[in-house]
């Protein structure tokens, strides 16, 4: 159960990564309305995906370690 | 794991105390650096201080943390604190290319350059959801160890070491490269002595204390590469942005940027450049299209002009000139066809009209269905390079490495937030600095008159003519914009004139394109010595061997790469840019197969990982080779026999080698026997983070500590 929960929120990672990347790239000639002065397109490719891939790091960091006490399979953690 | 808690707390605390001071420390050096260059220390002793500081410390770092020990020489003990791992990690991976050529590359690409930000980011997702915190459970060495246990046999373990050091000697190779670069450029060292020199500081922190020393070591060279980042780009913020961190607000800029642009689209000027530029470019393939009868034409010419300059006692430059021409004329009509074919395209592309900075997949072709074709090609090519690049990012094993030396897989996982968390101070910064630095040049530069440019251009221009050369091609004494050409790598090196710095941060800028460049060379060093010392001679050749005879071996294989390194480096190999991407499709193709099924899928066995990766490599290698036009023209192939396959660029091929290694692996793996128990108990010792291992093998060892570090 563990594992399947663990496979569960790896893919749904994957999929929000895969989809923003090819989403943003693919679509870029028609998202051209500007936000803050940047082409929306524009801004996604240089910052915007990025932090969206941040945020995934850290949201599979934190829940994984959620996931990890609730099922007991923790490690002997020092903090 | 018998640690006492608080005891990683407390190294943790006094890691942060050591760093701290150590920026402090940093800061007032380049202070007064500053004072000194104001009471008239001359420019290359800035330089050369900068460098000389620098090596030493880092090399001060390598020989406080020089080690016997087997964990601390190759996971630095695995007790690397999240927050600190991810700063090694950043500098491991930040190179040489990134730091001096990645602004530059999307000055002059605009948006498709994009691709190499989002490819060299995005790929830490997947090593953060599919690779790191399993390789940390697991709990070796290094990646060929986990395709050895997980795979079982020598095999698996062999065709890892072999792309291991494949990639990372290529990799290694470009680095070294960037150091000479780097060396010659700021401390004006011929480019032989700057590889030798870099080489010392390589070797002065890798040499005594293995992964531990290149841990701290790196830790201090992130600081460092990423202050002399942020401090011209905050400047050049403060200048047209009105912000320190034009990062959050370039969009204002990019919008007076585009405006500059259909001005100068519009400019009469700008066109007359650009048509000079296409009458020369349609002379150079008239030449080529009336070879060899040109050849002789122009060989005659030649010699007919100098033979007339002297019979009517012209001036002795003149003259001179017209023997200069005649002494680099081609020896042969061969060589005619590749030097007015360079001669060609360098023109052919001068003569293109302006690209708009945010516009994607750009094409210039007046004709509109094929301007339409080629920007649909340019789509596909992006997205399959940002893929490739990601997955060339989870299969470097420098990289994966890193990952084992944290203390739990908790910490694992932090860490690749952390590593992408650094990684994003410079990649944020990148696409603010290439638009910042355009818009001056833009309007700063471009409709001046020659005599009133700001020094910087003479002076870069001097140093090297392929950074930033300007010449008035149509003779009005005025700059236009398709007069400048400039290379990539002056964005960076520049900006902090442009900023109107003081010189001191020019050389801070020398220091961190130094320091990038030798803590990825470190990383990788270090990847193919242990590969060849713990994979290739413990655990394949030598069982028996000590503890001590393998850290031994391990240095001596260290230092005998690193000098093939050098050496090959020293003859400058060409493209070599090329070979670095082309080394994260073939890492892509031989690694991320394997690595992801031996966790995901229990079922995957030895037979089916030696097909898929042999499949994966092979497929790459073959798109590689006959599609790369550097290699067609070795092999003798013409180029319209082998069509691209869906117009995919040869650097992109694990676009079909990933695929081909997961299908091959998967089919033979159903097609043979299922792994044994001894296997499946494996994945489920790397799935759980608290399940124990099944052998007592290694994982003893591993929590060897010894007192302060860093």
């Amino acid at each position: 159960m563990y594992w399947k929960r663990n496979c569960a929120l790896t893919l749904a990672l994957l999929l929000v990564w895969f989809g923003v990347t090819f989403g943003v790239i693919f679509f870029a000639r028609e998202l051209t309305f500007t936000v803050m002065g940047w082409p929306f397109s524009f801004y996604m490719a240089a910052q915007g995906c990025l932090v969206i891939y941040l945020l995934l790091t850290l949201v599979y960091a934190t829940w994984l370690h959620r996931l990890d006490i609730e099922y007991g399979v923790a490690e002997v953690e020092d903090e | 794991m018998s640690v006492p808690a608080g005891s990683d707390r407390a190294f943790f605390n006094q890691l942060k105390k050591y760093y701290r001071w150590y920026t402090l420390g940093f800061l007032l050096f380049v202070a007064m650096l500053w004072a000194l260059e104001q009471m008239g220390l001359p420019k290359i002793w800035i330089g050369y201080t900068f460098m000389f500081a620098t090596i030493g410390l880092y090399a001060g770092i390598g020989i406080m943390s020089r080690t016997a020990d087997v964990a601390e020489y190759y996971v630095a003990g695995r007790r690397v604190p999240a927050f600190f791992n991810g700063m090694a990690t950043a500098a491991d991976w930040m190179s040489a290319a990134t730091f001096i050529g990645m602004a530059g590359t999307l000055y002059l690409q605009g948006f498709d350059g994009l691709a190499y930000i989002l490819g060299w980011t995005g790929g830490y997702c997947l090593v953060a959801l599919l690779i790191a915190p399993y390789l940390r459970k697991f709990g070796q060495f290094t990646i060929p160890d986990f395709l050895g246990a997980r795979y079982g046999g020598n095999v698996a373990r062999g065709i890892g070491i072999m792309a291991a050091i494949i990639c990372s000697f290529v990799y290694v190779v470009a680095q070294i490269y960037g150091v000479g670069l780097i060396t010659t450029r700021f401390i004006n060292v011929d480019f032989g002595y700057g590889v030798f020199l870099g080489l010392a500081g390589i070797l002065g922190c890798s040499f005594l204390g293995g992964m531990r020393a290149v841990t701290w070591t790196q830790v201090a060279q992130c600081i460092i590469l990423v202050i002399a980042y942020l401090i011209p780009v905050a400047w050049l913020g403060m200048k047209y942005a009105d912000s320190p961190l034009p990062q959050f607000v370039y969009g204002q800029v990019m919008q007076r940027l585009a405006l500059r642009e259909q001005e100068l689209m519009k400019d009469p000027k700008e066109t007359e450049v650009r048509q000079i530029f296409g009458a020369r470019a349609a002379a150079a393939k008239e030449r080529i299209e009336t070879l060899p009868k040109s050849y002789d034409n122009g060989l005659a010419a030649a010699k007919k002009k100098v033979r007339d300059l002297s019979a009517i006692q012209a001036p002795i430059p003149q003259i001179r000139a017209a023997e200069r021409t005649l002494d680099w004329y081609p020896t042969s009509p061969e060589e005619a066809r590749t030097t007015w074919l360079a001669e060609f395209s360098a023109n052919a592309a001068r003569a293109a009209p302006l690209m708009p900075h945010g516009e994607p997949f750009w094409s210039g072709n007046p004709d509109p269905v094929k301007a339409e074709q080629e920007r649909s090609r340019k789509r596909v090519n992006f997205l399959a390079l940002a893929f490739c690049l990601m997955m060339g990012t989870a299969a470097l094993p420098h990289i994966l490495m890193r990952y084992y030396t944290t203390p739990t897989v908790n910490q694992a996982r932090q860490s690749v937030f952390w590593s992408l968390a650094f990684i994003l101070l410079v990649y944020c910064s990148a696409p603010a600095l290439a638009v910042l630095v355009k818009y001056d040049i833009y309007t700063m530069i471009v409709g001046k008159h020659f005599s009133e440019l700001p020094g910087w251009i003479s002076a870069w221009s001097h140093v090297d003519p392929s950074l930033l050369s300007v010449t008035d091609v149509n003779g009005d004494g005025i700059v236009q914009l398709s007069e400048i050409r400039l290379g990539p790598d002056i964005v960076v090196l520049a900006a902090p004139e442009i900023a109107g710095l003081p010189y001191v941060i020019t050389g801070l800028v020398g220091a961190g394109g130094l320091a990038a460049a030798l803590s990825t060379a470190d990383g990788l060093l270090l990847t193919i010595s242990n590969a060849l010392s713990h994979d290739l001679y413990y655990k394949m050749i030598d069982h028996a061997a000590s503890t001590q005879g393998r850290v031994r071996i391990s240095k001596l294989l260290l230092l005998l790469v690193a000098v093939v390194a050098a050496y090959v480096t020293s003859l400058k190999p060409g493209d070599i840019l090329q070979m670095v991407a082309l080394a994260f499709s073939l890492a892509a193709a031989a690694f991320f197969p394997a690595l992801v099924l031996g966790v995901f899928w229990k079922r995957a066995n030895r037979q089916g990982a030696v097909a898929g990766m042999l499949a994966g490599f092979g497929a790459c290698v073959y798109y590689i080779v006959t599609r790369f036009a550097f290699l067609q023209g070795l092999l003798g192939m013409n180029p319209a026999d082998w069509p691209p396959w869906f117009g995919i660029a040869p650097i992109s091929s694990a676009v079909f080698g990933v695929p081909v290694g997961l299908v091959v692996m998967a089919v033979v793996s159903l097609a043979t026997a299922a792994p044994d128990g001894e296997t499946v108990r494996l994945v489920d010792f790397v799935r759980y983070p608290n399940l124990a291992p099944s052998d007592p093998g290694d994982q003893t060892t591993s929590r060897h500590r010894e007192a302060g570090s860093g």
